[in-house]
């Protein structure tokens, strides 16, 4: 079943819809939320919601409870190719928990989190932006680290970032539901405005695999489930550039490095000279990495993740 | 005066960024006042190089108190503006909420931290600052509740408003919450629209920084005394949305005395031209925001009404 959660009137005959896709099993009463096109140029959930809603509807026998896909919260982002939301000006994932007496983009925040509150688990699945590319990871706040850790770890992704509690993140989807004791995990992965499908499958398999271990799905669920890394076993380094140029990479995405080994170089093709050599700083994993050539000075190149030795 | 730049950025292939600040006088760091900081912030410039002009002027007679220095910035992302954006050139990032700023970050917090780490020296601190919604207000100072904000000082400005709204959690970046948080007295000037230039409202906005400025016994300028300002807070206001997505037909503007049951606008059918909604007045008051495009969305925030 198809519902439509929000229909607000455009200036020229079109309606702003926000639509949910409703799958039930025969039984069982737990509800799992799958969010994703907060950001209008963030993609990779679009596979994800494709082939959830395929192999659900293929196997609906396996499920008790159900399963609803919200495919794009932010529909003219999305169908317009723009991150935020058109004709305002703020991030629409800073505006949360909203306000149903506020303006337009406000009131739809009020209404999406008036029809997720209440579910078991709410997955919020980002893709970076078009500037990053990042590896398979859920985002936790340290706040809420010791309830969502033991279900970020089913997701099937390579890293779990327990991260610092920004006030300016209290604004996000995830955190205004958390705070209400509604599950939500966040996941990035991949870069903006494409589809990596090995990316999405894999989180298809975890999401299965958590809905397994929620007890509302029967079926076979692959025994290959990853076993993250743990941000709080180890240290997560910032890389940033230190001039400004074009980058030519040296290193691949998800690759271990070592401490010294050249990662890019950030070059001026004007003059035909290297400005800035940018090399690790630890031994580690590099699971963000920069996907857009042209830096500014600050631009952020590359994030590693460094374990802790024994 | 002294020109300065107080930060510098090389990019691939433009001109080299920089923010530029001008200082008058010397002595205690009295007051820094902040211009654009996003890129279509026109009016705030212009208000800006009109305050710059006028203390040029006052300090070539002499009118700079001794003892006291100020600071002013009138552009902080013209990056921005010379290409027709908003935000950040190239990331499309808010440098309004970078602040307080990180020196080793990203781009925008590398220039939202020079240009902090410059003016929290100060006492006071002003931002000629722009509203999220396309649309005039009348001109106010506009502080938040964050437990530091003085609203008699705020008066100083002798603006019709001072208004106080309680902050919400994505304002914490902002430059003016943390100058509070960071023991300067902060004061955002809003005055009256932002992509456009409206000389009347910006002339009300620059004399009463000069207005601000000679209260605290920082310059010698003969002004009238403005306004007695009213403190207002987001009780005072009732909101006015539309019921209708279409074409505004808009009768009404910012600083209209308004009654309750007063037509205040007509929102048309793209097609037909008929009516569709009547936006009714459903209380008296001043109209302190009216939205000012000619296309309006379903839920849109038309009006906001001072009741008090």
């Amino acid at each position: 079943m198809i519902k439509t959660i929000i229909s607000e009137s455009l200036p020229v005959y079109e309606k702003l819809l926000v639509r949910k896709k409703i799958i039930s099993g025969a039984t069982g009463n737990k509800r799992v939320c799958i969010v994703t096109g907060t950001h209008g140029d963030e993609l990779e959930g679009q596979y994800v919601c494709y082939e959830l809603n395929r192999l659900l509807q293929e196997n609906i026998d396996n499920l008790k409870g159900s399963v609803e896909i919200y495919p794009a919260l932010n529909p003219l982002g999305v169908d317009s190719v723009k991150r935020g939301f058109p004709a305002f000006d703020l991030d629409m994932n800073r505006i949360f928990p909203g306000d149903s007496h506020g303006h337009l983009i406000e009131y739809m925040a009020s209404r999406i989190m008036d029809d997720l509150v209440g579910a078991d688990m709410v997955i919020d699945i980002h893709s970076s932006n078009i500037f990053l590319r990042e590896m398979p990871q859920v985002r936790v706040n340290v706040d809420m680290a010791p309830v969502l850790v033991p279900y970020a770890r089913l997701l099937n992704t390579d890293f779990i970032w327990v991260h610092d509690a920004a006030t300016v993140l209290e604004a996000t989807l995830a955190h205004s539901l958390n705070v209400l004791n509604t599950k939500t995990l966040v996941v990035e992965m991949g870069v903006g405005m494409r589809i990596t499908r090995e990316y999405g499958d894999r989180l298809v398999t975890g999401i299965f695999n958590l809905l397994s271990n929620l007890g509302m799905w029967d079926g076979e669920v692959p025994d290959s489930i990853v076993n993250p890394m743990l941000s709080t076993d180890g240290e997560v380094h910032f890389l940033n550039a230190e001039a400004s140029g074009v980058i030519i990479p040296a290193v691949s995405h998800s690759m271990c490095v070592l401490k010294g080994d050249l990662l890019c170089q950030i070059v001026d093709p004007l003059q035909g000279t290297v400005l800035h050599n940018v090399v690790s700083p630890v031994d580690g994993v590099v699971f963000t990495l920069r996907s857009y050539p042209i830096v500014y000075e600050g631009s952020l190149i590359a994030r590693i993740f460094s374990q802790k030795k024994e | 005066m002294e020109r300065e730049i107080i930060f510098r950025l090389k990019s691939p292939y433009r001109d080299e960024f920089q923010v530029q600040g001008f200082r008058f006088g010397k002595g205690e760091k009295s007051v820094a006042i902040v211009g654009s900081i996003r890129g279509d912030e026109v009016q705030q410039q212009f208000i800006c190089s009109q305050i710059v002009k006028n203390l040029i002027e006052i300090e070539a007679k002499g009118g700079i108190k001794p003892g006291h220095e100020i600071l002013v910035i009138p552009s902080v992302n013209h990056f921005s503006m010379n290409i027709n954006k908003r935000f950040w050139a190239m990331d499309n990032t808010d440098i309004n909420r970078m602040f307080p700023g990180y020196d080793k970050g990203e781009t925008t917090q590398r220039i939202a931290y020079a240009v902090f780490e410059e003016v929290r020296k100060y006492k006071y601190g002003i931002q000629l600052a722009s509203f999220y919604l396309p649309g005039e207000f009348i001109p106010h100072v506009r502080m938040m509740n964050t437990g530091y904000q003085d609203t008699e000082l705020a008066s100083y400005f002798g603006m019709p408003y001072v208004m106080v709204r309680e902050p919400k959690p994505y304002d914490t970046a902002l430059l003016n919450y943390n100058l509070q948080i960071f023991n300067t007295q902060a004061f955002s000037i809003y005055a009256g629209t932002t992509d456009t230039i409206h000389k009347p409202s910006a002339k009300i906005a620059w004399l009463s920084v000069l207005r601000f400025l000679s209260k605290m016994d920082i310059i010698d300028y003969n002004c009238h005394s403005g306004y007695n300002s009213s403190v207002i807070s987001d009780d005072h206001q009732v909101t006015v949305k539309a019921t209708c997505g279409g074409i505004l037909y808009n009768m009404s503007r910012a600083n209209d005395e308004i009654k309750e049951g007063d037509l205040l606008a007509k929102i048309l059918d793209p097609y037909t031209g008929e009516t569709l909604c009547n936006i009714v007045s459903p209380s008296n008051g001043t109209l302190f925001f009216s939205y000012q495009k000619p296309l309006i969305s379903e839920h849109t925030v038309l009006y906001k009404i001072i009741t008090q």
